[in-house]
């Protein structure tokens, strides 16, 4: 493995000025169940490693009347581990379930899933779907950035050198809502998404009407993309079969995928709509539970 | 090259220090540093599980967690698992179940076990395939792995607490 | 739940007594090692003064080294050494035999380091040692190597074309006995006849002909291939290592570093799963070869991907079948055109494949070609029955298209066609007493196959497989210990517990107890000569060393007694566990044990054997699929393998064996496939995309233990450990077929490949 220097700052402050010096040739570290792996296959070299998890912002799991705050930092189990919050975002919670193995979700955190920025990412759509926003720390202070703008190619994203991520905040459950994630892979688990369909819907009173809902789809593009054309296709709409069908053919038709060893082109489009059907599904039986 | 560092841990219940290169796995200073090699190398990016221990109560790949990382960290690996005057019972389970062949991936594997049956003492057939799905074995089907813990999970509840 | 099938004629021995240890479960020799961390793999070997080897693998499938700049690789603090292929010994185009398969040793030392040309990404070019594998890695990227790039070919299918790039410009075929003229990526075809397939077809009612493709795949053992090495300054070289034969190593290494076999001393070390990967060497000579240059131990290790791309995988293949099937249900001829990659060298399993994919079936007129290909992917490597789960795959699924066709019930047509004792396969050899028939009446009457399935997009496959099994050469020897337990070493490294299955023979033999044999795998230098863990031998031959030892102990015992009691030998026998004289005179092995060095000479028992009569191997496997028809994915629901053992001596370890085969064979069947670019580059050479199964893939895996001992070995054992992988990819293509109504005819079955046919079959509706 190549050569680097570790840090281990204990403040935000610190942090943003440790990367800050390192214009660049700085990564943070939060689980590393990325980038351990890619500083040794050699597709990241830093010349410092920032490791975040000392500050305590980064781990902060708080679920109040205004939504979730999501510690950048916050390994899986911890927020599949607690039952109000794996009810309150379920297709979050379904995400977190299935990174990696256990070992991994030990370490791995949905912030650092993001800033990884795989199309294939599988928190990120569920993040969009439940609107999630990303909290970025730098040397101008903080901004915050939508989840479906974070990612603007494969491994690329809008953090700004000296800048990263410190938390994301969802907003919080509305009645009759549910949502969902499911990817298609071939194995029953450790695997990367061929497609993979968040959706978070919500439904009137009598939960046969979507009031609003989003969907986000994972693998089928350069990022992980926010299917906003589909959410405005479902709203108003009753829900039935017809409803969500014409929802799983818009979603194919947004997704723009490459074929490559997990999948060809042809297989991922058919696959989309497959999966947008039944993620609709689910979120509505969510929603209506 | 980068400074080597000073690490204070804690394994197998007794405080350790050693010396490593910021770039130096977890997995390499257990094997190379500290002669612990229980813990193995199958793929060195966290699918196989063959080098999982536990940090902190939870399992690990120890080829995704640098040395540096655990400072202050309780780490328990394949060789604190047994009693002095024995085995711990999911050892003797994948022995009498024959629950290896080859044997490479069993540290790994009874780690992980060890993390389920504190997670969940009373686990199913799908519990424990779900569970154990990033440990690899390539020699077993299986089949004999999923008994043994099903074994030992039967032998560990029938066992008095421990004081 | 698996069973035993233990009739109670199976478990005695020749005169009529049951067993006493053979078919008992005692907990393996190296157990609680194995459970505890402490055992020793290659790998956790630590030597004082070691340092570490990396090397250098081409980026390119195809291209000639202009030339190799190490000046700023040298130049690096700690690095001690870097070595070329020119630091290894030219041997020529001799052939040397590895126990599963002959290797020209020319191509054996291009393969470890490139001479002028790299023929697949992933060949090594060169090596550096340093004082820390992360110096030694940095070293090897400085290393400048000057590359002529070449057009590269992948595919079998490709590579036979006369215009394909050609891989060595010196290959010429052997095209049924006689060299080809002009040179070609064909290095050998050859063909098997029986009878007269031309009347055989004319007398079908029924005749199918189908294409079929498979993958690469790789045996996938969790440890990586890994060496050490010390060359002493007296010339004399250790070598560490996981290896399926100890002393193929020491015949490899010193034939490709120059030393005399006597020199080169080879320790194996726990071996982290080989099925058939570990046998060819890698590592262990460029080891020595940076020992002799810097004076120290250096230990060299491959990653993950270093395995996938650089050590042997099996062959991807194209094979063609036609079968002709009579309306009474009989096969009347069979005929098949086989080509197998054989990587970058020849030397394909094409030979095996060949001759099994008819072995299942009493074939009156058959005829086999096969073809040995070279292609620009890694050398192949002899993977569990190597080229018979390829052949398999394409036979029975003609069957089963066959059965289907004539409306006969998969297990009757088995039972109506099947081989049996005198049986003459289409490559010539005639079957001794074998146990194809009762593997078929094992899941007739089998819980599983007798349990209706029900349920949509469900469907349940049969296939049968064959392997030969293998001899070789095997010794032991065993020390009688004076409190009456008995030290046994030999020779086969122990990939799954086989050094118990061997000590339980020898305790049998000799009446005591399995806990009171304690077995050791012994280096080169302290056990005779042993052929490789492979070819399902190790518990048939190196069990059969030990059953010579125990009896040679047994001799000596009878003497010694004679002598205690100052009678003649000749009235003296060994039975039940001890020894027995005139009078009532008896001595229990641990009492006579014990009188040994109070008595006279020590009691060592000696066993070498090259036995004949290995016995093939049979297995008949159902399993029960449910397919998503909108993704093309199939889970597994049940799976029942039924295989005959000959004689299960330890009935898990025996079944461990079916079930890890089967789901080997599941995984090569759904999942697994060398996937590559354009570029000739593998793109999944990890964990996470080359697919092996996981344990929530699957389900139990049932096991039917057929005993139908083979008259070949004194308690009948017959290999077990590669048959089981032959039949599923075939049996999973005919439950996909019930299912969803599609004949897969390309491995894996992949989802992406199964929804495809799904798609064209609704299309074409």
């Amino acid at each position: 493995m190549r050569d680097f220097e570790y840090e281990a700052p204990a403040s935000v402050a610190e942090a943003v000025k440790i990367l800050s010096r390192h214009n660049g040739s700085a990564r943070p570290l939060a689980g590393g169940t990325d980038l351990i792996d890619q500083i040794r296959t050699g597709r990241h070299a830093p010349q410092v490693v920032v490791d975040i998890k000392k500050i305590p912002e980064l781990s902060v799991l708080e679920l109040t009347a205004g939504g979730l705050r999501l510690g950048a930092a916050v390994p899986c189990y911890r927020m599949y581990g607690d039952p109000r919050i794996s009810a309150a975002y379920a297709a979050l919670a379904d995400s977190a379930r299935i990174i990696g193995g256990i070992q991994i979700q030990s370490r791995a955190s949905v912030g650092g899933n993001l800033c990884n920025s795989g199309p294939a990412a599988d928190s990120t759509p569920s993040l969009i779907a439940l609107g999630a926003v990303a909290v970025i720390a730098g040397p101008a202070g903080q901004r915050e950035v939508a989840v479906e703008n974070f990612c603007t190619g494969p491994g690329k994203n809008v953090l700004a050198p000296g800048e990263f991520l410190v938390e994301l905040k969802l907003p919080p459950r509305l009645p009759h809502s549910g949502s969902h994630y499911r990817r298609f892979i071939p194995r029953n688990e450790m695997d990367i998404a061929v497609v993979g369909v968040a959706a978070s819907v919500v439904l009137d009173g009598s939960g046969e009407k979507f009031v609003s809902a989003r969907v986000a789809l994972g693998a089928v593009g350069p990022t992980p993309l926010f299917a906003n054309e589909v959410g405005k296709l479902l709203a108003g709409q009753p829900v039935n079969e017809q409803t969500i069908a014409k929802a799983a053919d818009a979603a194919r038709a947004i997704a723009r995928p490459i074929d490559d060893m997990r999948g060809t082109k042809e297989f991922r489009l058919h696959v989309t709509g497959v999966l947008t059907r039944r993620v609709i599904e689910e979120s509505v039986q969510r929603a209506r539970s | 090259m980068a400074k080597r560092r000073v690490v204070t841990t804690t394994i197998n219940g007794r405080q350790t220090e050693f010396l490593c290169e910021p770039r130096q796995t977890l997995l390499e200073v257990l094997r190379d540093t500290l002669d612990l090699t229980g813990a193995k190398e199958g793929c060195a990016n966290g699918n196989c599980g063959a080098c999982t221990v536990l940090m902190n109560g939870r399992p690990v790949d120890s080829c995704l967690v640098l040395g540096v990382e655990t400072e202050g960290a309780v780490l328990e690996t394949i060789e604190g698992v047994a009693p002095v005057d024995g085995l711990d019972p999911i050892q003797q389970a994948f022995l009498e179940n024959a629950a290896l062949q080859c044997g490479i991936c069993t540290p790994g594997f009874i780690m992980s076990c060890k993390s389920l049956l504190a997670e969940n003492s009373d686990p199913t057939e799908n519990d424990i395939r779900f569970y154990l799905a990033g440990n690899l074995c390539r020699c077993t089907g299986y089949d004999k792995i999923v008994r043994a813990v099903l074994d030992a999970a039967k032998k560990r509840n029938a066992e008095p607490a421990p004081a | 739940m698996s069973t035993i099938d233990r009739t109670p004629a199976h478990a005695t021995n020749g005169n009529g007594k049951p067993y006493k240890v053979i078919g008992t479960r005692p907990i393996r020799h190296d157990g609680v090692d194995k459970v505890t961390g402490r055992a020793k793999y290659g790998a956790d070997i630590h030597l004082s003064g070691l340092i570490y080897g990396v090397v250098l693998r081409s980026p390119h499938a195809h291209a000639k080294i202009r030339s190799i700049d190490v000046s700023q690789a040298l130049a690096l603090p700690g690095v001690r050494a870097v070595v070329t292929h020119k630091d290894l010994r030219e041997p020529g185009d001799r052939i040397v035999e590895l126990g599963e398969g002959a290797v020209n040793l020319r191509h054996l030392s291009n393969n470890i380091l490139a001479a002028d040309k790299v023929l697949y990404k992933g060949h090594a070019v060169a090596a550096v040692a340093a004082d820390s594998v992360h110096i030694a890695e940095q070293a090897a990227g400085l290393i400048k190597v000057d590359y002529e790039t070449l057009p590269a070919v992948i595919d079998v299918e490709a590579a036979m074309k006369p215009s394909a790039p050609l891989l060595h410009a010196d290959l010429f075929t052997d095209e049924l006995g006689q060299k080809a003229k002009a040179p070609s990526n064909v290095a050998k075809h050859f063909r098997f006849e029986k009878g007269d397939i031309a009347k055989g077809f004319a007398q079908a009612k029924v005749v199918i002909e189908r294409e079929f493709r498979t993958a690469t795949v790789h045996q996938g053992y969790i440890e990586p291939h890994n060496a050490t090495a010390m060359w002493n300054a007296d010339g004399y070289i250790t070598v560490w290592t996981s290896t399926q034969g100890s002393f193929t190593v020491r015949q490899q290494v010193a034939e490709l570093v120059n030393a005399p076999i006597s020199h080169v001393k080879v320790i194996p070390m726990e071996i982290g799963g080989g099925f058939g990967g570990k046998i060819r060497v890698y590592l262990e000579p460029v080891a020595a070869i940076l020992s002799k240059r810097t004076g120290k131990p250096v230990k060299v290790l491959m990653s993950r991907a270093d395995v996938f791309e650089g050590t042997g995988p099996t062959p991807a293949s194209y094979i063609r079948v036609k079968l002709g099937v009579g309306s009474d249900g009989k096969i009347t001829a069979a005929e098949t055109y086989m080509a197998y990659e054989a990587g970058a060298y020849p030397g394909s399993p094409i030979g095996a494949g060949a001759m099994c994919i008819f072995a299942c079936y009493d074939i009156p007129n058959g005829r086999i070609d096969g073809y040995d290909v070279v292609v620009n992917k890694p050398q192949t490597s002899a993977y569990r029955a190597p080229g018979a789960t390829n052949a398999a795959f394409a036979l029975e699924t003609v069957v089963d298209e066959a059965c289907e066709q004539l409306k006969i019930d998969p297990l009757e047509f088995r039972l109506k066609n099947g081989v049996k004792e005198g049986s003459r396969r289409v490559d010539g050899p005639v079957f001794p007493r074998i146990g194809m028939m009762e593997t078929v009446e094992a899941v007739k009457k089998s819980e599983h196959w007798n349990t209706p399935l029900t349920g949509k997009h469900r469907g349940r496959g049969v296939a049968s497989g064959f392997w030969f099994n293998c001899g070789l050469k095997s010794s032991a020897s065993a020390t009688v210990n004076p409190d009456g337990t008995v030290a046994l070493v030999e020779g086969s490294t122990d990939i799954g517990g086989s050094r118990t299955g061997i000590a339980m023979q020898l305790a049998e033999t000799l009446g005591i107890a399995a806990t009171d044999v304690v077995p050791t795998v012994g280096d080169t230098d302290s056990v005779g000569y042993t052929d490789v863990t492979g070819g399902s031998r190790v518990t048939f031959a190196t069990g059969y060393a030990a059953y010579e030892a125990a009896r040679d102990i047994q001799r000596q015992m009878v003497e010694r007694a004679a002598r205690i009691w100052e009678v003649d030998a000749a009235k003296v026998s060994y039975e039940n566990g001890g020894v027995t004289g005139p009078d009532g005179k008896r001595f229990s092995f641990k009492e006579l044990a014990e009188q040994i060095n109070k008595t006279g000479e020590p009691i060592v028992g000696r066993g070498t054997v090259d036995p004949e009569g290995c016995g093939g191997a049979f297995a008949t496997h159902v399993v029960d699929v449910e397919v998503d028809p909108e993704t093309g994915k199939v889970d597994i629901i049940r799976y029942t393998a039924a295989q005959d053992v000959g004689t299960a001596i330890h009935p898990s370890y025996v079944e461990g064996q079916i079930q890890g085969g089967t789901v080997q064979g599941i995984g090569w069947g759904l999942n697994e496939e060398y996937f590559y670019d354009a570029a000739g580059t593998m793109r999944n050479s990890t964990f996470l995309d080359y697919r092996i199964p996981t344990c929530y893939d699957l389900p139990m895996i049932d096991t039917l233990v057929v005993e139908v001992p083979n008259p070949g070995h004194p308690y009948g054992v017959r290999g077990v450990g590669e048959v089981p992988i032959v039949p599923p990819p075939a049996a999973l293509a005919n439950a996909i077929y019930r299912a969803v109504g599609v004949r897969m005819k390309q491995l894996p079955m992949s989802p992406p490949n199964v929804l495809k046919e799904i798609l064209r079959k609704g299309a074409s509706k």
